[in-house]
C-alpha cells in the first residue's frame, strides 16, 4: 500500500494494523510532550482544493506530532482553470520533492489521478461524494475503542448517504471488518441499491434503528431542501432526526456517531450531541488525529510495510 | 457524385470475400474497379493493377450517421481534413457530421461549405446534418428544406435536445414533407440535470451524480407520440435504454415512421467501465454506458434489427479539455477508427451474427433512414468499399489514428477486425493503414 485512496482498497489485515497503531498514537497525542521524532526532515503537504479548516488542522497535527514539515497549500481557482491548476499543482508538488502529498477535493476521484501521477504517497482527505478515508478509520476506531469489537454490530448510516463520502468510507470499512450496515433517509438522498448481502436500505427510521449498536448520522445540507430531496429541513427532524426518544428504539447500549459540524436540531438533537453516555462525538476528533498520524508513519515513515 | 474526383486506375482485386448487405449477398471472387466504379469482370479494357483479397471482406460503402467533425469553429477539437482520415481510417465512405458546431450548421451556405471542404480533401463523402432550431437554440425551426437543398441529409440539434414540445411537434410534421429525419438526441435534461454517469449501483459505489436511464426513455416515449400525431419522420440517436426500445417497438408496430441507432460502446461497454478506469474521463459519453442488463437489451434489439443502425457518436475534444476531473470533463469519445472492429467483436464473437445482417447496420440502413440510394456492388456502382481483415485481433493504439482525438475507453483492448484499406469512387483513401493525404493540408 503506497497511497491512501479509498477504504475498500484496504485488506481486513491492513485495517487492523491501522487501528491498532492508531491506538498507540493516541497514548502519545496524551503524554504532555507529544513529539515523536518518526517523521523527522520529512515534508508533508496539505493540498486543500475545498475548505475545510477541521481535517486541515487535524492532518497538519498529526504531521507536526510525528515531526513532518507541513506546508499547506491554498489551491484554489476559477472554475475554468480547475483543471490547469490541479495538474500544475500536482508538478510543483514533485518539483518541490516533498514526501507526502494529502488532498482533498471536490471532484470524485481527484487523489486517485494524483497517485497515479506522482510516485510518493497519497493520501485522500476527502473526494467529492466518492471517499473520505481517514473520517472512516477514525469511526472504526471509535466504535471498536467504545464497544470492543466490530464484527457483528449493526451499524446504522442516517441521512444524506447519496452525496456522503465519509457514508461510502464508512461502509466499505465496517463491510470489511464484518458489520453489517443499515442506510436509511428520504428516499431521494439513499442510493437504490447497494451490492452487498449485508447492506439493507430502509426509508422509516423506526425499522432502521431497531435493535441497532451504533449510529451514524450524517449533516444535512441545506441545498437538498431546494433540489428537491426534502420539503423542510423541520419535516426532516421529524421523520429523520435523531433523537432521544428515536434511539429509545435501538440497543440499550446504543452508539451515536456523528462526522462533524453539527446541525443541531435538525439531523440531531442537542440532549443527543451531548449526552456522554451515548454521544461518541468528542472521542471522534481525539480519535482523528489518532488515524491521521498513524496513516502517515506507515505511509510516509516506517519503512516496515504492512503486508 | 462529382466526377472530378473520381479515380482513373483500374483494379482488380482478387479472391475476396464480397460481403454486400445491400443486395443481401455475400461471394468469393474477383472484383473490378475503373473510372471510379465497379464494372464488369468480362469488361477490362485497361490493364488493371491487382490487390490480393485473400483472407479480406470487401464490404461496400460504410456509412457511419453520427460524427462531430467540430468544423466550422472548435477546429482544436477536430477539422474536416483529421475527421475525414479518421473515417477513412475507419473504414467509412460517408459521414453524417453532427450541426453543432460554432456556429452552428443551421443555414444553407454553412451545409454548401462543409460538402465543398470535404469534396476538396477527398477522403470521404460528407453528409451534413443540418440544425433543427436555428442556432439549435430550441426557439424557431431553422430552414430545413434550403439545407436539404444544400445538400443536408438530416436534421439534428444534437447535444441540445429538442425542449419543448410543440416546436418538436412542429419539426416532425414538416419533415413529413422532406426526405431526411429529424435526429432526436433523447435526454430530459431536467430528469439527467449534473449527472455524468447512469445512475445506479455503480454511481452509488463511486459518489459520482446520476443520470437515470429513464431521462432518455420519457423523450422518447414523447417523440414517439408525435410522431404518431405528424407521421414525421423520427430517428433516435445513440438509444442506450429499454425504456427508450420499448416506444422504439412501439412506434414500429403501429407503422409509425421511427428508426433507431445504437453506438458501439454502449453494445461494448457497461457502467462497470468506469469503476475499472478509476474516473477516466474515456468512459464519460452521452448518453453514458448502462448496466450489463440494458447491454443485453441493446444487443438483442441491435441483433432483431429493432435497432436499425449503428453509429459511432464520434465526439472528439483536445486532449487538455478531456484531462479534467470526471464531473468536469466534457462529455465524448473519440470513435471513428474503433468502431467497425467493435462491432465485428460484439456482432461476430458475442452474438455470432451473420456478417451480412450485421453491416447492414453501418450500410444499407443507415442509407435507407437518410433516403439515400446505393446499390452495391453492381457494376456502374460508385466503387466505394472498405477492405477488412476479418480476423485480425489487435489491441486498439491510439497512437496510429488519425483523429485529432484519441480518448478511448478501448485503449489497448484487443478488438477482431481490421480495416486494411477503404476506397471512394475508385480511389484508395486509405491502404494498410495510412490515410493516402496527398493533396491535403
Ligand atoms: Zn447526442
Amino acid at each position: 500500500m503506497r497511497d491512501l485512496i479509498a477504504l475498500g482498497d484496504l485488506s481486513r489485515a491492513q485495517l487492523e494494523d491501522l487501528l491498532d497503531l492508531a491506538a498507540a498514537m493516541k497514548e502519545i497525542i496524551r503524554r504532555p510532550v507529544k513529539k515523536v521524532p518518526t517523521l523527522r526532515g520529512k515534508a508533508v503537504a496539505n493540498v486543500f482544493f475545498e475548505a475545510s479548516t477541521r481535517t486541515r488542522n487535524s492532518f497538519e497535527l498529526a504531521g507536526k506530532y510525528l515531526g513532518a514539515d507541513v506546508i499547506n497549500f491554498q489551491a484554489r481557482g476559477s472554475s475554468v482553470e480547475k483543471g490547469e491548476t490541479l495538474w500544475d499543482t500536482v508538478r510543483t508538488m514533485r518539483a518541490m520533492r516533498v514526501d507526502a502529498v494529502i488532498v482533498r477535493h471536490q471532484a470524485e476521484g481527484v487523489p486517485g489521478e494524483m497517485a497515479a501521477r506522482l510516485d510518493i504517497p497519497v493520501i485522500n482527505a476527502g473526494d467529492g461524494a466518492h471517499q473520505h478515508p481517514t473520517q472512516g478509520l477514525l469511526d472504526l476506531l471509535t466504535i471498536r475503542d467504545r464497544l470492543g469489537h466490530i464484527a457483528g454490530l449493526t451499524v446504522t448510516i442516517v441521512g444524506d448517504v447519496l452525496h456522503s463520502r465519509v457514508a461510502r468510507s464508512d461502509i466499505e470499512g465496517l463491510l470489511q471488518l464484518g458489520a453489517k450496515v443499515r442506510l436509511v433517509g428520504p428516499p431521494a438522498l439513499i442510493p437504490g441499491r447497494w451490492d452487498s448481502p449485508h447492506v439493507r436500505i430502509y426509508t422509516d427510521l423506526a425499522e432502521a434503528l431497531a435493535g441497532a449498536q451504533v449510529v451514524q448520522v450524517l449533516r444535512i445540507q441545506r441545498e437538498r431542501q431546494a433540489s428537491g430531496g426534502i420539503p423542510s429541513l423541520r419535516e426532516y427532524h421529524d421523520r429523520w432526526g435523531i433523537t432521544p426518544a428515536g434511539l429509545g428504539l435501538a440497543d440499550a447500549e446504543v452508539l451515536v456517531l456523528h462526522p462533524g459540524p453539527q446541525n443541531r436540531g435538525v439531523e440531531i438533537d442537542s440532549a443527543v450531541v451531548d449526552d456522554p453516555k451515548r454521544s461518541a462525538i468528542q472521542d471522534q476528533v481525539e480519535n482523528g488525529v489518532a488515524v491521521r498520524m498513524a496513516v502517515l508513519y506507515r505511509l510516509v515513515g516506517g519503512k516496515e510495510a504492512m503486508e | 457524385m462529382n466526377g472530378e474526383r473520381e479515380g482513373s486506375g483500374w483494379w482488380k482485386i482478387t479472391d475476396v470475400r464480397v460481403i454486400d448487405p445491400y443486395r443481401q449477398r455475400a461471394w468469393q471472387g474477383d472484383v473490378l474497379v475503373g473510372q471510379g466504379r465497379f464494372q464488369d469482370l468480362a469488361a477490362s479494357a485497361d490493364a488493371p493493377e491487382s490487390v490480393s483479397g485473400r483472407g479480406l471482406w470487401l464490404v461496400p460503402r460504410l456509412l457511419d450517421m453520427h460524427v462531430h467533425l467540430r468544423s466550422p469553429g472548435q477546429e482544436w477539437k477536430e477539422d474536416l481534413a483529421s475527421g475525414s482520415a479518421a473515417a477513412a481510417h475507419g473504414g467509412f465512405a460517408a459521414v453524417m457530421t453532427m450541426p453543432n458546431t460554432d456556429p452552428v450548421v443551421d443555414v444553407p451556405s454553412l451545409v454548401s461549405w462543409q460538402i465543398a471542404e470535404g469534396r476538396r480533401i477527398g477522403l470521404v463523402d460528407v453528409l451534413p446534418a443540418g440544425a433543427v432550431t436555428k442556432a439549435s437554440g430550441g426557439q424557431e425551426l431553422a430552414e430545413l428544406w434550403k439545407m436539404e437543398k444544400a445538400g443536408a441529409v438530416g436534421f439534428s440539434d444534437d447535444g441540445r435536445p429538442v425542449a419543448d414540445g410543440g416546436l418538436m411537434r412542429a419539426a416532425l410534421s414538416y419533415s413529413a414533407t422532406l426526405a431526411g429525419p429529424i435526429v432526436q438526441h433523447a435526454e430530459d435534461v431536467t430528469l439527467s440535470g449534473r449527472g455524468v454517469m447512469h445512475e445506479g449501483e455503480v454511481s452509488g459505489r463511486l459518489g459520482l451524480a446520476g443520470v437515470p436511464g429513464e431521462a432518455e426513455a420519457v423523450m422518447v416515449w414523447r417523440d414517439v407520440q408525435l410522431a404518431a400525431l405528424t407521421d414525421g419522420r423520427l430517428h433516435v440517436a445513440h438509444v442506450s435504454t429499454p425504456g427508450a426500445l420499448e416506444a422504439i417497438q412501439w412506434a414500429k408496430a403501429h407503422g409509425l415512421r421511427v428508426t433507431a441507432e445504437v453506438t458501439p460502446h454502449h453494445l461494448f461497454f457497461t457502467d462497470e467501465r468506469v469503476a475499472e478506469l478509476a474516473f477516466s474521463p474515456v468512459t464519460k459519453v452521452n448518453p453514458p454506458l448502462r448496466p450489463e442488463s440494458y447491454r443485453q437489451v441493446l444487443l438483442q434489439a441491435m441483433k432483431s434489427g429493432l435497432i436499425d443502425a449503428i453509429a459511432s457518436d464520434h465526439a472528439p475534444h483536445h486532449a487538455d479539455e478531456k484531462d479534467l476531473p470526471y464531473k468536469d470533463a466534457p462529455f465524448g469519445i473519440s470513435s471513428l477508427e474503433t468502431a467497425v472492429a467493435a462491432v465485428l467483436t460484439v456482432g461476430l464473437d458475442e452474438l455470432a451474427m451473420d456478417p451480412l445482417t450485421l453491416l447492414v447496420r453501418m450500410t444499407a440502413a443507415p442509407h435507407r433512414i437518410l433516403g439515400l440510394s446505393y446499390q452495391g456492388l453492381v457494376p456502374g456502382e460508385s466503387a466505394d468499399f472498405a477492405l477488412i481483415d476479418p480476423d485480425a485481433r489487435l489491441p486498439v493504439d491510439p497512437g496510429k489514428w488519425y483523429s485529432q482525438a484519441r480518448e478511448t475507453p478501448w485503449q489497448g483492448v484487443a478488438l477482431r477486425g481490421q480495416v486494411v484499406a477503404t476506397m471512394l469512387r475508385g480511389r484508395w483513401a486509405m491502404r494498410e493503414g495510412e490515410v493516402l493525404t496527398c493533396g491535403l493540408r
